[in-house]
């Protein structure tokens, strides 16, 4: 606003005479009629009363020319100024030497010196001293002003309408000691004779009419933006400014200098044209105080304000510090001169009370009103902001169904560790051109670096410097590669038995699965005892239905058919026996690291004796899954980070049930915190909704990460999941179950608990109780148990879980 | 524990006066005293005194206070044990029955006393209260053996001081590590800082002095610290730990070789057990107390999974079992925890302290009372506190019928 200011002071004095802005002949004539109009109907009035046409002018080109606001106004305020005049002269006489009560109170301690010479007043049209309010909101520290509640006991809160006997003791002392001063002067005594007010001080009434034309220029501003209202300005500008000057030398019977915080109290209405520019917005801030204010009506509030409440320490300017001058200085080129509305209302009050009230309670308005001012600042310090997500409003489902998406699958890849699985999968991935070869090359050149060069292609989804180093996955790694018909998704689980907690995270994600078996003499026996036959058992245990079986490493063996007859006779036995139905078990004789029978056939001629598809048609030939589209939404969160500068917060997972979009609210569990879609992706690319089934990332606002961890779920407010401490299952026991403590795990979710009760043991097919309260439930029943949990975990029923304990699967099962 | 001065009396009743010389002692005292004792130790109370006047002032005053036990507040975390109750002797500034909490404090004398009464309605020094209190005088002194473990998984930290009798979990660490993806360094980082974390907080938890200073002129003893983790945390923690030595705090060399790696099947506390069975800490730590708890509660679980039936647990069961005399000479053990004994209940202590009795001195079974606070102690108490190795088998159907029967 202040900026605007200075412009406008410049223009006042440089190019206002130059002519430059022509005033229009046609609106200066009407502007000529309405004048006369309005000296017309102001004398015809009762009472009757005159103004100068200066004055006239200014009310018209305030009220937009409308003649009888104008008229009004300038009555009511020649009517005031004849009262005022006529209350001076009566109190003249008992004026002098006795009391001023207009005189303000000095703030506290010592009584004012005789003449002083203010910095203030020195600077006072010194445009490099105008900053805006909101910039030197922290000099202006507001308890330099003493405060009448603070000394005396009496509380701004009671709208400064008592004081307590102290306060008003002291205020009428200082009332005293001020009057002794403010006689003193030669000018101040000079002008009581003169019909004057005595209290301006010289270097005042020489600021006055600089500051006027200040405040004209100020007041002028808001209608500038307008072409229109620029040019009328200018022709009034031009007449106001003269009119001004001269009601303050000849015409205003009464000239007030307006610096004089208690004339202006005394007659609200005194200083021209501008004043209800003013008090309107004023009037607009002061209704409701309480809402936080815009920029605008800061400016225009906090100053009208703020003058009231550094007058009095300006007058006695020798005893301030420079902090205050400065705030009084900079607060100037806002001073509208009039007084606010509450001010009136409340001077008014308390001039029916008497004088005396009347500065303590001025003051306290003026206090009060400045401390609402930075409450209201206060508010809209705000720490963090909100962003707000504009949601699509879109139906989801429908977008989906019309949506004509290839289908998308995911499968986890198992098996036990060195099984191949790492490097299988990324010769899928290089054959299917979904990683180019300079990248390939590279990680060939490094890995033979460090002397793991079979290492290469598993580099391509093991990421991790560890990994890399100890040729071992540990966390599973998701990449997708299309085909003609499907886009799929890699969840390349590790083998290794210490992170079987995060092969089931990726064995959640998967629609089915790829077995990998070391086919090599020794090695696919290990396998069978080892993580082979438990993450079989866990896949099949969380739902996957179908399985690939690849048989890997073909070539170490010379592709003995022998081999792998006896390897397919033996797995699928024991995946039969695991749950799997025959025909969803699938075997394929490859080999990863030469490629063979990945995504091409053979050229070997050992493997003559295979004529079944290679494992991308395996992987083609598969079902979709429909998911459940519709239910209410439940995402597990499989990672936290960093997304990127725009997206400081995001989460990725698959959505388990359910569609989301963007600016849907969510609501985290267990820490029940709500947070803002801002963006999400799907399967890496950027997209409005998704829906169950799909791999997400959720670029998060409004929510501490504090709250998300890997394994809290997502739902939404309306249908939430509930936290559980503590649950009942039906379990597969894979090892002895007996009450002990238990790693539960669901998806990402790892959490400790302890089995608390064997309820009964189970018939496997139809599920009666063979017996209750078991002492111990053998591997291979099916029980049911109570679990029990120290801090709550979302989990819901038919949800399916794994049990763990010392490093192996126990059991596996549905939450009842 | 120090004894100071013991005059227990044949029957059961008597006094005992012990200075608590390390924390552990606290949790000793905490078993062996009771609702119902008598204890005396010094105390500060504050006195509010009012004048004729009506006028009233109040000053802090030292005090030898006499409470008959009401009830205790142990915290294990930093040993500290609060035992509230109403005053029984008379001083210049307290009133009989009124009520004071006595805070325990380390090096200061306390006396205490339990009394049979004439009807037998307290229990006294009973066998068990009397090996309690053996135990915490520790007449063999062959109790210093003490570790720290850092159970860890990515992203989680559980800091524990593994006492003689109980182990404390000191600290949880817990950080949000972002999980590897393409393309991203996030995952190193995180682990860094979480190592970084770690390592503070294990510092500062051990009060390890990692002033430069300290390599030359300190000969504290460091006590065996356990690295434990699935996969390779751990050992990229000692890593860590050896890079940091190296470059910014070279006081931690002092620290390196007390350092022991070993492989846990997850982060959380409960996988402890584990680590105290690995050889690398048996070696470290042989014949401490908890390392045969452990042993046992695994023989034990052992047994029970072979479904020989030479196993059971479960109050009932156990004492069916004990009824039929399976718990004797020739292998029969009784495991006890030793909540079971800090019952609030003085007819339920006297049930568990007669069973433990019986098998020792009339069966003639080994009777082992296994800490609750310990990782052992506490599997023992998801089976009911109480379990034992029966020299031979007996049959499941009557626990079945009992159980039938109680859950008519």
């Amino acid at each position: 606003m202040s900026r605007h200011r200075v412009k406008a002071v410049s223009y006042d004095e440089d190019e206002y005479d130059d002519g430059y802005y022509s005033p229009d002949p046609e609106e200066q004539e009407f502007l000529e009629q309405c004048t006369v109009e309005v000296l017309n109907q102001l004398r015809a009035g009762d009472p009757s009363v005159t103004a100068t046409r200066g004055e006239v002018q200014d009310a018209l080109y305030h009220y937009y020319n409308d003649i009888e606001k104008s008229v009004n106004y300038l009555r009511g305020k020649k009517v005031k100024e004849l009262q005022k005049k006529q209350a001076v002269a009566a109190a003249a006489p008992k004026a002098k030497g006795t009391s001023v009560p207009a005189y303000p109170a000095p703030p506290l301690m010592s009584p004012p010196p005789a003449a002083h010479f203010s910095a203030a007043d020195f600077f006072r049209d010194a445009p490099w001293l105008n900053i805006p309010t909101h910039r030197k909101g922290e000099i202006l520290v507001e308890p330099l002003y003493p405060r009448l509640g603070l000394l005396g006991g009496a509380p701004d809160g009671a709208g400064g309408g008592k004081m307590s006997k102290l306060a008003a003791l002291a205020a009428a002392r200082r009332k005293k000691e001020g009057d002794k001063a403010a006689t003193t002067p030669p000018v101040a005594a000079e002008i009581p004779d003169a019909e004057k007010v005595p209290q301006p001080a010289p270097s005042e009434s020489k600021g006055a009419p600089l500051s006027l034309r200040e405040r004209l220029a100020a007041s002028g501003k808001p209608q500038k933006s307008t072409a229109e209202g620029l040019q009328s300005l200018r022709s009034l500008g031009k007449g106001s400014r003269q009119g001004n000057s001269s009601s303050v030398k000849k015409t205003t019977p009464e000239p007030k200098p307006q610096a004089s915080p208690k004339e202006e109290e005394a007659t609200p209405a005194t200083s021209g044209p501008e004043t209800p520019v003013a008090s309107e917005e004023a009037e607009q801030a002061a209704v409701n105080i309480r809402a936080p204010p815009s920029t605008f009506a800061n400016a225009i509030v906090g100053d009208s304000a703020r003058p009231k409440m550094t007058e009095p320490s300006h007058l006695s300017a020798n005893t301030l510090d420079l902090i205050r001058i400065y705030g009084q200085d900079l607060a100037e080129p806002f001073d509208f001169a009039g007084p606010s509305p509450d001010d009136v209302v409340i001077n008014a009050q308390s001039s029916a009370k008497g004088f005396k009230s009347k500065q303590p309670a001025s003051k306290s308005a003026g206090d009060k009103k400045s401390q609402a001012d930075l409450a209201g600042g206060m508010n809209n310090l705000s720490v963090e902001e909100k962003v707000n997500v504009k949601s699509k409003n879109l139906d989801v489902l429908s977008e989906y169904n019309k949506a004509k998406r290839k289908r998308a699958m995911n499968f986890a890849v198992i098996g036990h560790v060195d099984a191949g699985k790492s490097t299988l999968m990324g010769r899928l991935l290089a054959d299917l051109k979904a990683i180019d070869q300079r990248t390939l090359d590279k990680y060939k050149r490094e890995a033979e670096k460090i002397g793991k060069g079979s290492f290469a292609l598993a580099w391509v989804l093991d990421q991790g410097a560890e990994e890399r180093a100890r040729g071992v996955t540990i966390d599973i790694a998701t990449n997708k590669f299309e085909t003609e018909k499907t886009v799929f998704t890699i969840v390349d689980a590790p083998g290794h038995r210490d992170f079987v907690p995060n092969m089931i995270a990726g064995a959640s994600q998967a629609d089915f699965a790829v077995l990998v078996i070391d086919s090599s003499i020794g090695n696919f026996e290990s396998g069978l005892k080892g993580q082979t036959k438990e993450h079989a058992l866990l896949v099949r245990s969380m739902g996957v239905q179908r399985i690939i079986v690849a048989v890997n490493k073909m070539d170490s063996v010379q592709w003995d058919k022998e081999r792998f007859d006896e390897i397919e006779q033996q797995v699928s036995s024991f995946l039969t026996t695991a749950g799997f139905q025959p025909k969803n078990i699938n075997f394929v004789p490859c080999s990863g690291i030469s490629g063979d029978n990945v995504t091409r056939r053979s050229e070997d001629p050992n493997v003559s004796w295979y004529h079944g598809r290679t494992l991308v048609d395996e992987l083609e030939a598969t079902e979709p899954y429909s998911h459940a589209v519709d239910k209410p939404l439940r995402m597990t969160i499989g990672d936290v980070f960093r997304g990127s500068v725009q997206n400081p917060l995001s989460i990725s997972g698959r959505i388990d049930a359910g569609s989301l979009q963007v600016g849907d609210q969510i609501l985290t569990m267990p820490s029940s915190e709500t947070a803002t879609i801002r963006s999400l992706e799907v399967d890496g690319e950027p997209s409005d909704w998704a829906v169950a089934g799909q791999n997400v990332v959720l670029n998060l606002a409004n929510i501490d990460p504090i709250h998300l961890r890997s394994g809290d779920v997502i739902c939404r407010a309306s249908a939430p999941i509930a936290n559980v401490t503590s649950f009942t299952c039906k379990v597969l026991a894979f090892d002895h179950l007996l009450p002990s403590m238990v790693d539960i795990h669901r998806g990402r979710l790892h959490v400790p608990g302890r089995i608390s009760r064997l309820v009964a043991t189970l018939d496997k097919q139809s599920g009666t109780i063979i017996k209750k309260k078991p002492k111990i439930v053998a591997p291979g029943t099916v029980a049911r148990i109570v679990v029990e949990m120290d801090q709550a975990v979302p989990l819901e029923a038919p949800t399916r879980i794994v049990l763990r304990a010392g490093g192996e699967t126990v059991a596996a099962g549905l939450l009842e | 524990m120090r004894l100071v001065k013991n005059k227990i009396e044949l029957n059961g009743s008597g006094t005992v006066t012990l200075c608590p010389e390390e924390p552990e002692d606290m949790w000793h005292a905490y078993n062996l005293i009771r609702p119902g004792d008598l204890l005396r130790a010094s105390a500060i109370r504050r006195v509010t005194t009012t004048q004729d006047t009506g006028s009233t002032s109040s000053a802090r005053v030292h005090l030898n206070l006499e409470v008959r036990v009401k009830s205790l507040d142990f915290d294990p975390q930093s040993s500290q044990l609060h035992v509230s109750g109403q005053i029984v002797n008379e001083t210049a500034h307290t009133k009989i029955g009124q009520h004071h909490t006595l805070d325990l404090e380390m090096n200061r004398n306390f006396t205490l006393e339990k009394e049979t009464g004439s009807d037998g309605e307290g229990v006294g020094w009973d066998s068990i209260a009397v090996q309690m209190l053996k135990d915490a005088v520790d007449e063999g002194g062959n109790r210093r053996a003490e570790a720290v473990a850092v159970v860890m998984q990515e992203g989680l930290a559980h800091i524990c001081f593994i006492g003689q009798f109980q182990t404390i979990l000191k600290q949880k660490v817990e950080m949000s590590v972002p999980r590897k993806r393409h393309g991203g360094g996030d995952h190193d980082k995180g682990m860094n800082k979480f190592f970084q974390v770690t390592l503070d907080t294990l510092i500062r938890q051990i009060e390890f002095n990692t002033s430069a200073t300290s390599l030359s002129t300190s000969n504290e003893t460091v006590r065996p610290i356990l690295l434990a983790s699935p996969g390779f945390v751990a050992t990229g923690f000692q890593k860590y730990i050896q890079g940091v030595a190296n470059t910014s705090m070279p006081a931690l060399k002092r620290l390196l070789p007390s350092i022991v790696v070993v492989h846990s099947a997850s982060g959380y506390l409960h996988s402890l057990a584990e680590v105290l069975q690995s050889p690398a800490v048996k070696t470290i730590l042989a014949d401490t107390k908890y390392a045969r708890e452990t042993k046992l509660m695994d023989d034990f679980l052992d047994q029970l999974r072979n479904e020989t039936n030479k196993a059971t647990y479960g109050p009932r069961e156990v004492e069916s079992a004990v009824d039929q005399g399976a718990v004797g000479r020739g292998g029969g053990v009784l495991i006890i925890s030793n909540r079971l004994f800090r019952s609030q209940d003085v007819a339920e202590r006297k049930r568990w302290v007669s069973l433990v009795d019986r098998v020792r001195d009339v069966e003639g079974g080994e009777v082992r009372v296994l800490s609750s606070d310990h990782e052992s102690g506490r599997r023992l108490d998801g089976l009911g506190g109480v379990a034992a190795l029966l020299t031979f088998p007996i049959a499941d159907d009557a626990a079945e019928d009992e159980d039938e029967n109680d859950s008519q």
